[in-house]
C-alpha cells in the first residue's frame, strides 16, 4: 500500500515458547478504521500493543508513520507521541484529577504551556461530554466516565493513530453505549486512523472500513464489515461468529 | 434503656441511639461477658495500683524549686529541680556555656523549617531555597568563625541540636538515596540491579552499631594518608547508608503495589522513564508506604543515640553527663523520664503527621 501509516511485515512474537504472533502482514492506510476480533488468547491485543511498543516483536518489520520500531529508545518515544492508546482498564492516574490526567502528556511530552494544555483538555472533555468532571479524581467517576476520560487523555496528545484495546469489556452493560457513542463520533468526525480490538459487532458494522479476524496468532480473514459478518469464508471465523452472535 | 448485649456497638448515622446512659454503656462495653468483667476488673486494679503512685511521685510530692540536692531528697518525690539545674547541659552538651544561645536558635530554625515543610501550601520550589538558607544559617550558628562569632569545633556540639542535625540530614539524604536504590533494584539493567541488591543486602545484614564502628575505625584506613573525614560526618554517613537500605526495601514494596497498567498508561502517553517514575509511579508508591516509611524515620531518630559508641555527644549522652555531677547524684529516673519525653514528643509528632498526611492525600480511589 502506498500511503500506509502502519506497515507490518512478517511480524513474529513469542512469549517464552508460546508463539503469540505468527507472520503478521498488515498494512493500515491513513485514516483507515480497523476492528480486530478473535477468541481470547488469539494475539489481537498483543498485535496492537506492538504498534506502540508496549510489547516488542522479535522478528519481522514494523514501521509506524515512517519510523521503524527497533530497540532505539528515541524511535519508541517518537512513535508513542503519534500513537494514542485506550486500555481495557482505563489506566487513569488515580492520584491526579481528571484535568491533571489530561494535561500531563501535553505538558511534559509536547512541552505545551499549562494554560494551553488546560484549554485543550477542556475541549476534549467537552467532546467526550463530561466537562463538569474536570476537578474530580478518577476514583469518583463511573466506569463509563473513566473510559471517556481515558479517550480524552489520548486525544489531548493529538495522535495520528488511536489504539483501542477492548475499551468496553470492563464496563457495566449500561455504560457500554456511552463509550461506543464517543468512539463512533470520533471515527466519523476526526478522520483519525483507528485500530480497535473489540467484540462490539454493532460498532464494527457502523464505523469499520475493515474487520480482521485473528486466531492462534494468525490473521485468518479480513474483509469489509458487511461481507465479513454476512458471508464469512473460513470455518474458524464462522465458528467464532456463531459463538458471539447468539 | 438499651439491652444491647453485643460486645461492640456499631455507631453509624442511621443506627438508633444506643448510649442511653453511662450505666448502659458500661454494661455493654465493660461487663458484657464474664471474660469482659474479669478484664475490666483486672485493668481497674492495675490502674489503681500504679497511677496514684506515679502522680504522687511526679507531681504532688515533686520538688521543682530546690537549690541543692539535699533539699530535693527530703520531699520523697521527683526532683525536677535537678532537670532545671542541668537542662542546659542536657540540651546542649559541651557547647561553650556562654554561646549556647547559638545552638538554641539553630534548633529553632531547624524545627521551623521542618514544620514548614510539613505544610502542603509550601510544597513548591521555594522550599529548596528556604532549606538552603536555613542550613547555611544553622551551619554559621553552630560553627561560627564568621560575623564575630567564636569558632566552635564540632566535637563540642552535643545534645538536642546534634540529635536533630543527625536525624534531619539522615532523613534528607537517606530518602532520595533509598528511592534510587529501590528503582535500581527493579531496574532491567543487570549491572545496576546487582549493585543495588548487593548494597541493600550487605547493609541490612549488619547492625548500625558495627557500621558506626567501621566508619570510625576502618574508613580512615581506606583514605589516602593525610586525608581525614570528620568524626561527626563519618557517623552521619553511616546513618545515611544504613537507613537508605531500609528505605529502599520499603519503597520497593510500594513500587510493587503499582499495577502494570499505570506504567503502560504513562508509557503510552510518551513519558520517558524518569517522568513516568516521578509523575506517576513514585507519588502513588510513596503514598502507599507512608506508614512504614515514617516508622523508619522514627527508628532513625531514635537510632541516632547510638553515635555515643564512637564518642559523639548526642542528647542521651549529654544527659548521662549530667548524672556525673557529684553534688546532684541519684536523680537518674527524673533525667531518663525527661529524655524519654523529648524523644516521645518528636516521635509522636511524626506519627501524627503521617496520619494526617495519609488522610490528606487520599483521593478516594479504591482498587
Amino acid at each position: 500500500m502506498a500511503d500506509a501509516i502502519i506497515q507490518m511485515k512478517d511480524v513474529n512474537k513469542w512469549y517464552g515458547k508460546f508463539h503469540v504472533l505468527r507472520n503478521i502482514n498488515l498494512d493500515v492506510a491513513r485514516g483507515e478504521r480497523i476492528v480486530i476480533c478473535g477468541p481470547s488468547g488469539s494475539g489481537k491485543s498483543t498485535l496492537i500493543r506492538c504498534i506502540n511498543r508496549l510489547e516488542e516483536h522479535q522478528s519481522g518489520k514494523l514501521i509506524v508513520e515512517g519510523t521503524e520500531l527497533t530497540n532505539d529508545v528515541r524511535h519508541v518515544e517518537t512513535i508513542r507521541r503519534d500513537v494514542g492508546m485506550v486500555f481495557q482498564h482505563f489506566n487513569l492516574f488515580p492520584h491526579l484529577t481528571v484535568l491533571e490526567n489530561l494535561t500531563l502528556g501535553p505538558m511534559w511530552v509536547l512541552k505545551v504551556p499549562r494554560a494551553e494544555a488546560e484549554e485543550r483538555a477542556m475541549k476534549y472533555l467537552d467532546r467526550v461530554r463530561i466537562p463538569d468532571q474536570a476537578a474530580k479524581f478518577p476514583g469518583q467517576l463511573s466506569g463509563g466516565q473513566q473510559q471517556r476520560v481515558a479517550i480524552a487523555r489520548s486525544l489531548c496528545m493529538d495522535p495520528k493513530i488511536m489504539l483501542f484495546d477492548e475499551p468496553t469489556s470492563a464496563l457495566d452493560p449500561e455504560m457500554v453505549k456511552e463509550v461506543l457513542d464517543v468512539m463512533v463520533g470520533l471515527a466519523k468526525e476526526s478522520g483519525m486512523t483507528m485500530l480497535c480490538v473489540t467484540h462490539e459487532m454493532g460498532f464494527a458494522r457502523k464505523v469499520a472500513d475493515r474487520v480482521i479476524f485473528m486466531d492462534r496468532g494468525e490473521i485468518i480473514e479480513q474483509n469489509t464489515p458487511d461481507a465479513f459478518f454476512d458471508s464469512p469464508q473460513n470455518d474458524r471465523t464462522k465458528l467464532f461468529l456463531s459463538q458471539i452472535l447468539h | 434503656m438499651s439491652t444491647v448485649k453485643t460486645p461492640s456497638v456499631a455507631l453509624n448515622d442511621d443506627a438508633p441511639a444506643v448510649r442511653s446512659s453511662i450505666w448502659g454503656w458500661m454494661k455493654s462495653q465493660l461487663f458484657s461477658t464474664p471474660l469482659n468483667c474479669l478484664l475490666t476488673i483486672l485493668s481497674a486494679w492495675l490502674l489503681l495500683a500504679t497511677v496514684p503512685a506515679i502522680v504522687e511521685w511526679a507531681f504532688i510530692k515533686a520538688n521543682i524549686s530546690a537549690n541543692t540536692a539535699q533539699e530535693c531528697r527530703g520531699t520523697g518525690g521527683a526532683c525536677w529541680a535537678f532537670i532545671y539545674e542541668k537542662h542546659r547541659l542536657i540540651l546542649f552538651g559541651l557547647y561553650p556555656y556562654d554561646e549556647q544561645w547559638r545552638p538554641l536558635i539553630a534548633t529553632c530554625i531547624l524545627l521551623g523549617v521542618i514544620v514548614l515543610s510539613g505544610v502542603r501550601r509550601f510544597w513548591n520550589p521555594s522550599l529548596v531555597l528556604i532549606w538552603t538558607l536555613a542550613l547555611v544559617a544553622v551551619a554559621i550558628l553552630m560553627w561560627g568563625g564568621v560575623f564575630g562569632l567564636k569558632f566552635v569545633e564540632n566535637s563540642l556540639w552535643g545534645g538536642l541540636p546534634l540529635t536533630l542535625i543527625l536525624s534531619t540530614f539522615g532523613i534528607a539524604f537517606a530518602f532520595p538515596f533509598g528511592v534510587l536504590l529501590a528503582l535500581g533494584r527493579r531496574s532491567k539493567m543487570p549491572a545496576i540491579k546487582s549493585i543495588c541488591v548487593v548494597y541493600i543486602e550487605l547493609i541490612r545484614g549488619v547492625p548500625l552499631i558495627s557500621l558506626l564502628f567501621m566508619s570510625a575505625v576502618m574508613l580512615p584506613l581506606f583514605l589516602p594518608e593525610g586525608m581525614s573525614i570528620d568524626k561527626l560526618l563519618r557517623a552521619q554517613i553511616a546513618i545515611i547508608m544504613f537507613a537508605a537500605a531500609y528505605i529502599a526495601e520499603t519503597i520497593r514494596g510500594g513500587l510493587q503495589a503499582i499495577p502494570k497498567g499505570q506504567f503502560e498508561g504513562a508509557e503510552s502517553l510518551g513519558l520517558n522513564y524518569w517522568q513516568m517514575m516521578r509523575l506517576i509511579v513514585l507519588p502513588q508508591a510513596l503514598k502507599i508506604v507512608i506508614p512504614p516509611l515514617v516508622g523508619i524515620f522514627i527508628a532513625m531518630f531514635k537510632d541516632t543515640s547510638l553515635v555515643v559508641v564512637i564518642g559523639i555527644f548526642d542528647l542521651t549522652q549529654a544527659a548521662k553527663a549530667a548524672l556525673t555531677d557529684q553534688s546532684w547524684r541519684g536523680f537518674s529516673s527524673e533525667l531518663y523520664i525527661f529524655i524519654a519525653l523529648i524523644y516521645f514528643v518528636f516521635c509522636y509528632s511524626m506519627s501524627k503527621y503521617s496520619q494526617s498526611l495519609e488522610k490528606r492525600l487520599s483521593t478516594g480511589y479504591k482498587r
